[in-house]
């Protein structure tokens, strides 16, 4: 135990827990805007998925990092305007037809891996960026100011989003139509454009929450979200639908993946063991939806398609 | 979208509920939603094929082989749609109940992993009691888990899709801890204890071939009875009844004195347990008789807990369809061997279209409209809903 508590170990742990944390965050940052606005996107891993194969399959093919990223972040807004599509427009149940979108991306990508990519080849992953002055404080700089630039991106976002949602007409309109979608459209709200421009935000993000993992990462391989989409709906449940909140579960899930992975690596904690250890964040999470449940509500019209004069 | 809508005249959504006369446009609806929505797929699929540069006439022709072809193929879809048959029939009881059981995947573990321990644990009795033993563990150890979101959900008014999620991330960590710790196979014969994978499982405990020469075991009769058992269970005694009040209506079960969490808890319980005994059909009925995994859940299950939902939605949520359902989707699974074989697109292929298949149907639900029969659709009607106010989307018109 002794020698996890060293400021070598200790710094290289939580810094690599903040990374973890950035695709936890970007994709429930992104759900957070869709569920505001009324709309469960529960295919959130799915559009991860496919954001971290377009940006595997083009850093491949061109080398090109902010291209990766930025196709990733196309794919991500494509599938969300046939989420919204699906999900306004369409008005099917929502819990069920995010499972159908994930099934989709799941079998789509694990294809075009095994038939596109013939040699799986890791990509080149950018360097560390170091905060000029900051990053030389003694802890915190070494942990807090030498990360991608996708993770000071992640965490840049919580106050943007926070902003948007609660200072600007467009995020007190994201607001209305999930508490009263019968209420703002009556005052010349378009629910269904509301709806549209969230859930595509949303899911440029989880395409881009999924190009961070795979930076992360660094080669592609099937099903690599491993349900850190499924999750990401779920910390938006645990953030009580804010985005300080959000931010706050996801470092709970980097920092314990971070932990656990150090504490196997030192032979601290069995190698058996630790696959009960990482599932302490679930387990943390499932009780954190009891408690959520009985404080905060969620916003009102949440999952439900609005018809008007219905 | 909502700018469309605004035609005054009401749609012709009553007619078929008064059963006043039959209206062709829900008769068609109904009838040709299901193959339609596969049909699409399909159709998407054989784009898909195209693009990868194989011919989708000889991929299909390749995948029906594989699925329907002979003896020995049907024997292996209808072992393929054990697992899925099970779990479907367990989502028909949680999805008619209105509670989205997204669970299945955890629900089939855990219940494996207990008729497992109960099988490893009582290696001397024979066939005739350990059999039905391990199918009872599966399905206490599945019901287990899925009786936690279900009391969750009942009680606490905790959403049930989130937290069967994350009971299956918990379940692949208990499942992983398990095959590599205490369930571990130790014996010398193990490639190095490098697998995690348990023992070689009682011979009593295997479930008996019904034919020789192929895998066509037991559990084929077991879903089956269960999908009865299920359908008579939700169709013709009290507790059914419940089940699908609820699902229609919480408010109105709740005014009617139903005890609404108590039926919720024991509708997500009741899925849990088929899921559970999906499990110890994997278990019993592979051929490798033990318990082995790569680490991930759907190493273990093939994604049955995600299939199953897939099998339940396209038999319509009613158990007798869902056996037809389970059947043809088993046979995609199958034949999507078959199909990789021969035009060497890989068989993920067919999960893709399994995906597209949920999308079409829960989108298509949204032009049956059959506000009183199709749960699905449930939740999106308000309760004050009556003929009189509906307006038509322009777009159902057109399309319809």
């Amino acid at each position: 135990m002794s020698e996890f508590f060293t400021t070598a170990i200790l710094t290289a742990t939580i810094a690599s827990g903040i990374q973890l944390a950035a695709p936890f965050l970007l994709a429930s940052l992104g759900e957070t805007l869709g569920q505001r606005s009324g709309v469960l996107n529960l295919g959130v891993d799915g559009i991860m998925l496919l954001g971290a194969f377009t940006s595997y399959y083009v850093a491949l093919k061109t080398g090109d990092l902010r291209l990766a990223v930025l196709s990733g972040i196309a794919v991500g807004a494509a599938c969300g305007l046939a989420t919204a599509f699906i999900s306004v427009t369409l008005r099917a149940e929502q819990g069920i037809s995010g499972i159908g979108v994930y099934l989709f991306a799941l079998g789509l990508t694990s294809l075009l891996f095994l038939k596109l990519v013939g040699t799986p080849l890791p990509i080149d992953q950018p360097g560390k960026i170091e905060v000029p002055y900051l990053h030389g404080l003694p802890l915190v700089g070494k942990t807090l100011f030498r990360q991608d630039a996708l993770v000071y991106l992640a965490f840049a976002l919580v106050p943007v989003v926070a902003f948007v949602l609660n200072r600007t007409t467009f995020g007190l309109n994201v607001k209305a139509v999930g508490e009263n979608p019968a209420a703002a459209d009556s005052l010349g709200v378009s629910v269904a454009r509301t709806r549209y421009a969230t859930v595509t935000i949303g899911s440029a993000l989880a395409g881009l929450a999924g190009a961070t993992l795979l930076i992360d990462v660094g080669i592609f391989q099937q099903n690599i979200t491993n349900a850190v989409g499924f999750i990401a709906v779920a910390l938006v449940y645990f953030g009580a639908w804010r985005p300080v909140g959000v931010m706050l579960g996801s470092l709970l899930y980097g920092l314990t993946q971070a932990l656990v992975l150090s504490w196997k690596g030192l032979g601290i904690i069995p190698v058996s063991l630790s696959d009960l250890a990482a599932a302490a964040p679930a387990v943390i999470t499932v009780l954190a939806l009891l408690t959520v449940a009985r404080r905060f509500r969620q916003p009102a019209a949440l999952a439900t398609p609005y018809t008007r004069g219905g | 979208m909502t700018r469309r809508e605004g035609s005054p005249e009401p749609g012709p959504v009553g007619g078929g509920r008064l059963g006043s006369r039959l209206d062709w446009r829900q008769f068609r609806l109904t009838w040709l939603a299901f193959p339609g929505s596969a049909l699409a797929a399909l159709l998407v699929g054989a784009v898909m094929l195209l693009a990868l540069g194989a011919s989708p006439v000889t991929g299909y022709r390749a995948l029906l082989d594989g699925a329907f072809g002979d003896s020995y193929a049907l024997s292996s879809t209808a072992v393929k749609a054990v697992p899925l048959l099970l779990v479907g029939v367990g989502i028909c009881i949680a999805f008619r109940a209105n509670v989205f059981n997204i669970g299945g995947e955890g629900q089939i573990a855990m219940g494996a992993l207990l008729a497992t321990a109960t099988a490893l644990a009582l290696p001397g009795l024979p066939a005739i009691l350990l059999i039905p033993l391990t199918i009872l563990a599966g399905a206490v150890g599945g019901g287990l888990w899925g009786a936690i979101p279900g009391a969750f959900k009942g009680y606490l008014g905790v959403n049930e899709i989130l937290s069967t999620i994350m009971l299956n991330l918990v379940a692949v960590q208990v499942m992983n801890y398990l095959l590599a710790g205490p369930l571990h196979d130790t014996t010398a014969q193990s490639v190095g204890g490098l697998i995690p994978q348990t023992r070689l499982l009682p011979e009593s405990s295997w479930l008996p071939i019904l034919k020789d020469g192929t895998q066509l075991h037991l559990g084929v009769l077991v879903a089956l009875l269960a999908a009865l058992a299920v359908y008579v269970l939700l169709w013709r005694t009290s507790f059914g009844f419940r089940i699908r009040a609820v699902g229609l209506s919480r408010d109105a079960a709740t005014y009617a004195g139903m005890p609404v969490a108590r039926t919720t808890t024991l509708a997500l319980t009741l899925s849990g347990s088929l899921c559970g005994m999906a499990g110890s059909m994997l278990v019993f009925g592979s051929i490798s008789h033990r318990m082995v995994t790569d680490g991930s859940l759907t190493g273990f299950t093939g994604s049955a807990g995600f299939n199953g939902i897939v099998v339940a939605l396209f038999g319509g949520l009613n158990p007798l369809w869902t056996i037809l359902s389970s059947f043809v989707f088993a046979g995609l699974l199958v034949g999507g061997d078959a199909m990789q074989v021969v035009t060497g697109v890989p068989s993920d292929l067919i999960v893709a279209l399994n995906g597209l298949v949920v999308v079409f149907v829960v989108s298509v639900e949204f032009l049956r409209r059959r506000p009183r029969v199709a749960p699905v659709a449930i939740p999106i009607e308000p309760p004050e809903w009556s003929a009189e106010h509906v307006e038509q989307p322009a777009a159902t018109r057109g399309s319809a």
